[in-house]
């Protein structure tokens, strides 16, 4: 667009426009984000660098936020992977297939995005407690659900869903089916080919949606509360861990741990940056 | 090109079934999709309102008998009806100046309205208790002139606006960027005046985005708990939304008036969907329309 301009031209912030507007909205919008976001953010590491070191990494790494680290990172895990396996079926479905109630399945996907989390949080407790519906039949066998890291799970499992059925339906979208034919035509069976021609190129998506409803889960608070039971190093996940400091004023401590957490969910997006950045590079290259 | 597609629609043909799924997969992954989506996500929705109605319907109309309920429906839609237009002018005055113009670290400034996305919800409520608490920054200063944050209805709303923070933006920036700023340049050539184009050109070509993220950010608004429940206190009938009643309710062993009053926010969740299932679809034609201007009279 602006390749007629001298190419000596000086630095510019911006190129020329006839349109008005741009010294009063960009200024209003970079003022508003100071205000809202930059500057409470910014409150958190100030105070943080204001901690010793000793003191800070006391806080952040003795045993009972130890173990809400594992819980949380464990689990999860343990319902990105869940909800990989499932988000599959689930995305598959509903792009190539077509069935009665396909609709509404699409709908209901985002549900986790719609409902508040202490909603889902006290529903899902009420069906996986002890009298529960679910849990009921699982007490039978000797399986305690709510109150317990299986409960955690099952919470994290629940929010982390639509993260990956939405990043992998536009890529099963995309699919254009030519190397897959291409793959059939060379006498590949069904099964080769969804192992060797589509998986590898719907594995960025699934990545991305893994790491999506991974960094989700690990920040959720809501709809996992309720049916942890919140028991001091078995159950307890890093975010109540927070609240709990706070409730304690034990200010220094809850900060501590929040820089880690948002440093954890920083490096997450990080990497999911990286990843799509290295899909669009394999992308052009193979172009 | 012609010879192209017809040689194609014959590859199709005699590979048709190796391309495509057998039947007993087809079925065994659909029935693996409504089992897993209904035991997950519709059975926890239907509970809600079998645990609301679970001694009829005179019992749940009981637990709205209650003046700190409504209190706390009035600080909800307090909440939300401070953070809705805020970040509303929000989102169109970013998308303005991103959309409509070139400038430097542009794309840094679209990474930073998405920021609080990145944040965790306790976290989001932390930030201004270190600086509004009593502890904070500004908290002793605050608290020589009597002024209240943490722990009282500015918090809520400071706490609310911040988790809402990107959800307008982020619907109008991608849209407006596609439109591009030609039927602008028209306007203002033609002798509108800056207010006037943007009322009669920019806003109408992008109102279902808008309406779309509005949408969002109202579900997110009245439905926020982690970031409010930090900075609330928890102050029964003064500093409780709707999420954060419904807690109290819980732990109070109080189960069906918990539940009636999440069945008020299962059913906003429940019209959050059909409004976003709805206006997905025009806004996708509002993408279309930008690509191909003769699609707008098909």
């Amino acid at each position: 667009m602006n390749s007629s301009a001298p190419r000596f031209a000086r630095w510019r912030f911006r190129q020329h426009s006839v349109l008005p507007g741009f010294g009063l909205t960009l200024g209003y919008t970079v003022l508003y984000l100071s205000l809202i976001v930059l500057i409470p953010l910014s409150a958190l590491f100030l105070r943080t660098a204001t901690m010793p070191w000793d003191k800070f990494w006391h806080a952040i790494s003795e045993p009972r936020v130890m173990a809400s680290y594992r819980l949380t990172f464990g689990t999860s895990l343990i319902g990105a992977v869940v909800n990989v396996v499932f988000g599959f079926c689930v995305a598959w479905s509903l792009v190539r297939y077509r069935f009665p109630g396909r609709r509404l399945l699409d709908s209901l996907v985002d549900l986790p995005f719609a409902l508040p989390t202490a909603v889902s949080g006290i529903a899902l407790t009420a069906i996986y407690a002890k009298n529960g519906w679910i849990g009921q039949y699982l007490a039978q066998v000797g399986i305690k659900s709510a109150f317990s890291p299986l409960g955690v799970t099952i919470a994290m499992t629940f929010i982390g869903l639509p993260f990956v059925v939405r990043t992998l339906q536009p890529a099963i979208e995309e699919l254009d089916g030519e190397s897959e034919e291409a793959a059939a035509s060379l006498g590949a069976t069904r099964w080769q080919t969804f192992w060797r021609v589509t998986m590898p190129s719907l594995l960025p998506a699934l990545l991305t949606g893994f790491a999506l409803a991974f960094a989700r889960a690990v920040g959720e608070y809501g709809s996992v509360v309720f049916i942890s039971g919140n028991m001091p190093l078995k159950t307890e996940i890093t975010s109540l861990l927070i609240i709990t400091k706070l409730e304690q004023y034990d200010y220094a401590g809850a900060t501590a741990i929040a820089v880690v957490m948002l440093l954890a969910s920083f490096l997450i997006l990080l990497a999911i940056n990286g990843l799509q950045w290295w899909v669009g590079a394999a992308g052009r290259k193979g172009v | 090109m012609a010879g192209v597609t017809t040689q194609r629609a014959k590859l199709i043909g005699r590979n048709q079934a190796s391309i495509q799924d057998p039947v007993w997969v087809r079925w065994l992954l659909i029935a693996i999709s409504i089992g897993f989506v209904g035991l997950f996500l519709a059975l926890p929705l239907l509970t809600v309102f079998l645990e609301a109605f679970q001694d009829g319907w005179r019992a749940y109309l009981r637990s709205f008998n209650d003046p700190a309920a409504w209190k706390a429906i009035k600080l909800t839609l307090l909440a939300a009806g401070i953070s809705l237009p805020l970040n509303l002018v929000f989102g169109l005055a970013a998308s303005w100046a991103i959309a409509k113009f070139e400038f430097r670290g542009k794309s840094l400034l679209i990474t930073l309205i998405d920021l609080p996305f990145a944040v965790s919800p306790v976290i989001s409520g932390l930030i201004y208790v270190l600086i509004f608490g009593l502890q904070g920054w500004l908290g002793p200063w605050l608290a020589g002139y009597d002024i209240k944050i943490i722990f009282a209805v500015p918090g809520i709303v400071l706490a609310t606006v911040f988790v809402t923070f990107p959800f307008v933006a982020r619907e109008i920036i991608p849209l407006m960027q596609e439109q591009g700023d030609d039927e602008e340049q028209a306007a203002l050539s033609l002798g509108a005046s800056g207010w006037q184009t943007f009322w009669r050109v920019t806003l109408p070509n992008v109102k279902w985005a808008v309406l779309y993220g509005v949408i969002l950010c109202n579900a997110r608004a009245m439905g926020e708990f982690g970031a409010v429940s930090v900075v609330s206190g928890h102050i029964r009938g003064k500093t409780t939304t709707v999420p954060l009643h419904v807690e109290i309710l819980y732990n109070e062993y109080e189960v069906v008036a918990a539940f009636s009053m999440a069945s008020i926010l299962a059913v906003l969740g429940v019209l959050t969907l059909a409004a976003k299932t709805f206006l997905e679809g025009k806004v996708q034609q509002a993408y279309r329309e930008t690509l191909e201007p003769s699609a707008a009279e098909a």
